[in-house]
């Protein structure tokens, strides 16, 4: 009880002077708060927001390990080849877990660090409480970024991501695209070398090619992604089966399809995540997917196109090549920046998955599209909502009009 | 083909306001609710649907090098083409005159409607930027014209409305003092043209340097040469903006 009744005490001492916000974060974050709220009538619910924060978190946690994992098999994998013939045997050991985590973790405690101190700075300013929002986009960043991302790129784009993206909104709720996303698209923007290319994916590759540049006789590490391979119409190495379990390059918890379909469950079964939108977007996906194989099919297009590979891929192997998965569970099911009505949903979910496959394919600047996707039609969501509700009284307004007639 | 590849292009990829950044001042004056936006957004559609074909025409028959040939042989090396801004501007101008005298008269529902935003219009640098660039890039038809006008407009009508929606959306939130009003506006409109990114780009089949590249200090130095780096990071560089492009 020790640090709780110091807490307490120091909350006391600060009350109502500019720090209390940051001692309240803490009580809360570590204890129980033992305030009970005085007169007036509450509905109590189980489901607040930091509750929902944590099953989010919980839900990404397994990505998160499963990146971890896959970290350090990249790496070891790069340099030796042949462990990609067992890739079950090779991929649970002690020496992936603990490459990973030499490269992950340090990823986590920026995004969380940088994010959090500038949250307590303005919880502090603005003297109000320190919101939980950042709590689940700290764990989003290091999920969809490179694993070799310099840290200190990572922290201008998480102070920019949550400053601009979201604390000049007024915070938590008030932000209009979905403040991870911000980061990715900072940095895919401003430092494009760091985050494509077929170097960044597996770490010790960059550092390794500049070992080659200054004339050490090594050799090259490449970890191409699976999109990379298909853009430049080149033989993909990897087997279904590996692009599903996840035992691929790319972003640190975009790989295990099969852990992002788990977290898709715990999502909609506590009715955190909108499954209209994660459907949608999977099926505006298949439909674009579907067009370009008709495209393809009907000879429009020759083996010469610079299109052809993307647009030749099977339209269901769209869902577990790239980030598709994982933007639709965890980024386009954002309660905050989604479309909030029902019919809306659909609208938004099936865009989101349409333009991301049309971006994938005919967008050679951009290897992958799905973040971008979803941060237009974050932009485009208060619209789509303005017209369904607008939609909506005027369907009423007739049926008044009907029965008073 | 060409059609619906001008058509996209120029709501998308080279949208009017956030591509280029054009017709900002009614942008974020009239965009505080839906109603008045897409007002507007409608009335921006119609000048510019009209005024970029009509200045095809005077390009073509007045202004370019050559354009007065019609007129005989001795006027084959004439070249007004310095002329066009005051030419554009003054079409620009009469159209809407024009276009506000006929709808008082037919249908002055629509004319109280637009209200104010007709006249606004004629001052909106959108619209004389449709016309420039129908210009510069050399737009071959006049029904590509004709295209080209509405199809901008188009942008900009869906960017106003978005930005519209949005502001509804954050009212009431609590935006610190100093931003409310037009500061957020100008931070929501960065964000937005950060989702209008994804479509830039595209279409350009990846042989032109997109735009991102060129906003990249470090490509812009190696385009122009002139920043001391030396050598061995100049070539690094370089084979990763290759491999860059060949993504």
């Amino acid at each position: 009880m020790g640090l709780k009744q110091k807490l307490h005490t120091l909350k006391e001492k600060y009350k109502g002077t500019k720090m209390a916000p940051a001692f309240n974060a803490l009580h809360t974050f570590l204890y129980l708060p033992n305030e009970t709220t005085h007169g007036g009538t509450h509905i109590k619910v189980a489901d607040d927001l930091k509750r929902t924060m944590n099953i989010v978190i919980m839900a990404l946690v397994p990505c998160l390990i499963f990146g971890m994992f896959n970290a350090g098999y990249q790496h070891y994998a790069a340099l030796d080849s042949t462990l990609r013939n067992a890739p079950l045997e090779n991929f649970f050991t002690w020496d992936n877990f603990i490459m990973g985590c030499w490269t992950v973790l340090p990823l986590v405690i920026v995004s969380y660090g940088v994010g959090l101190l500038i949250e307590f700075i303005f919880a502090v300013i603005k003297g109000h409480e320190v919101e939980e929002g950042y709590l689940v986009t700290g764990m989003l960043v290091p999920l969809i970024v490179p694993v070799d991302i310099p840290l200190w790129m990572l922290a201008v784009a998480v102070a920019f991501g949550v400053v601009i993206g979201k604390e000049v909104f007024g915070g938590t709720g008030m932000n209009i695209l979905n403040p991870a996303l911000t980061i990715r698209a900072f940095l895919f923007f401003a430092y494009p070398t760091w985050m494509s290319g077929d170097k960044v994916w597996v770490h010790g590759a960059v550092e390794r090619q500049k070992e080659i540049l200054a004339g050490a006789n090594v050799d090259a590490i490449s970890g191409e992604t699976i999109l990379g391979s298909y853009a430049q119409n080149q033989e993909v190495v990897y087997s279904l089966w590996d692009m599903f379990w996840g035992f691929i390059p790319g972003s640190v918890g975009e790989t295990s399809k099969l852990l992002i379909i788990v977290g898709a469950f715990i999502l909609i079964f506590t009715k955190i995540g909108s499954w209209r939108i994660i459907f949608s977007t999977l099926v505006g996906a298949l439909v674009m997917g579907l067009i370009f194989n008709g495209v393809v099919s009907a000879g429009w297009i020759g083996e010469s196109s610079k299109f052809f590979g993307l647009m030749n891929v099977p339209f269901w192997q769209h869902l577990i090549i790239g980030s598709i998965l994982f933007g639709a569970v965890y980024m386009a099911t954002d309660p905050v920046t989604a479309s909030q009505t029902n019919k809306g949903k659909w609208i938004y979910g099936f865009l989101i998955g349409f333009i991301s496959i049309l971006i994938r394919v005919f967008n050679p600047a951009y290897p992958e599209g799905v973040f971008l996707a979803i941060l237009l039609m974050n932009v485009f969501a208060p619209t789509i909502d303005h017209y369904v509700i607008q939609g909506n009284i005027k369907r009423r307004a007739k049926r008044l009009k009907v029965k008073t007639a | 083909m060409e059609h619906l590849e001008l058509f996209f292009k120029s709501i998308f990829v080279d949208n009017m306001v956030f591509a280029y950044f054009l017709g900002m001042c009614s942008y974020l004056a009239v965009s505080k609710k839906v109603s008045t936006a897409v007002g507007l957004g409608a009335a921006v559609i119609f000048v510019l649907t009209v005024t970029v074909p009509l200045n095809w025409l005077l390009d073509q028959y007045i202004l370019q090098e050559g354009a007065l040939t019609w007129l005989g042989p001795e006027f084959a090396d004439y070249d007004l083409s310095f002329l066009s801004f005051i030419l554009f501007i003054a079409t620009i101008a009469t159209m809407v005159q024009l276009v506000e005298i006929v709808v008082e008269k037919f249908s002055p529902s629509l004319y109280n409607s637009l209200g104010i935003f007709l006249p606004l219009i004629a001052v909106n640098c959108a619209i004389l930027g449709g016309s420039l660039f129908m210009q510069s890039r050399d737009i071959a038809s006049f029904d590509l014209a004709l295209n080209y006008g509405f199809s901008s407009g188009i942008g900009w009508f869906l960017a106003i409305v978005a930005i519209a929606a949005i502001r509804e959306k954050i009212r009431y939130s609590n935006v610190p003092a100093p931003l409310r009003g037009l500061g957020i506006t100008f931070i929501i409109t960065g964000l937005m043209a950060i989702g209008f990114m994804s479509f830039g780009g595209m279409l350009t089949g990846g042989d032109e340097e997109t735009p991102t590249l060129d906003s990249n200090p470090e490509n812009i130095g190696i385009q122009s040469g002139d920043t001391p780096i030396n050598n061995t990071e100049k070539e690094t560089a370089q084979i990763e903006v290759s491999k860059l492009t060949q993504q």
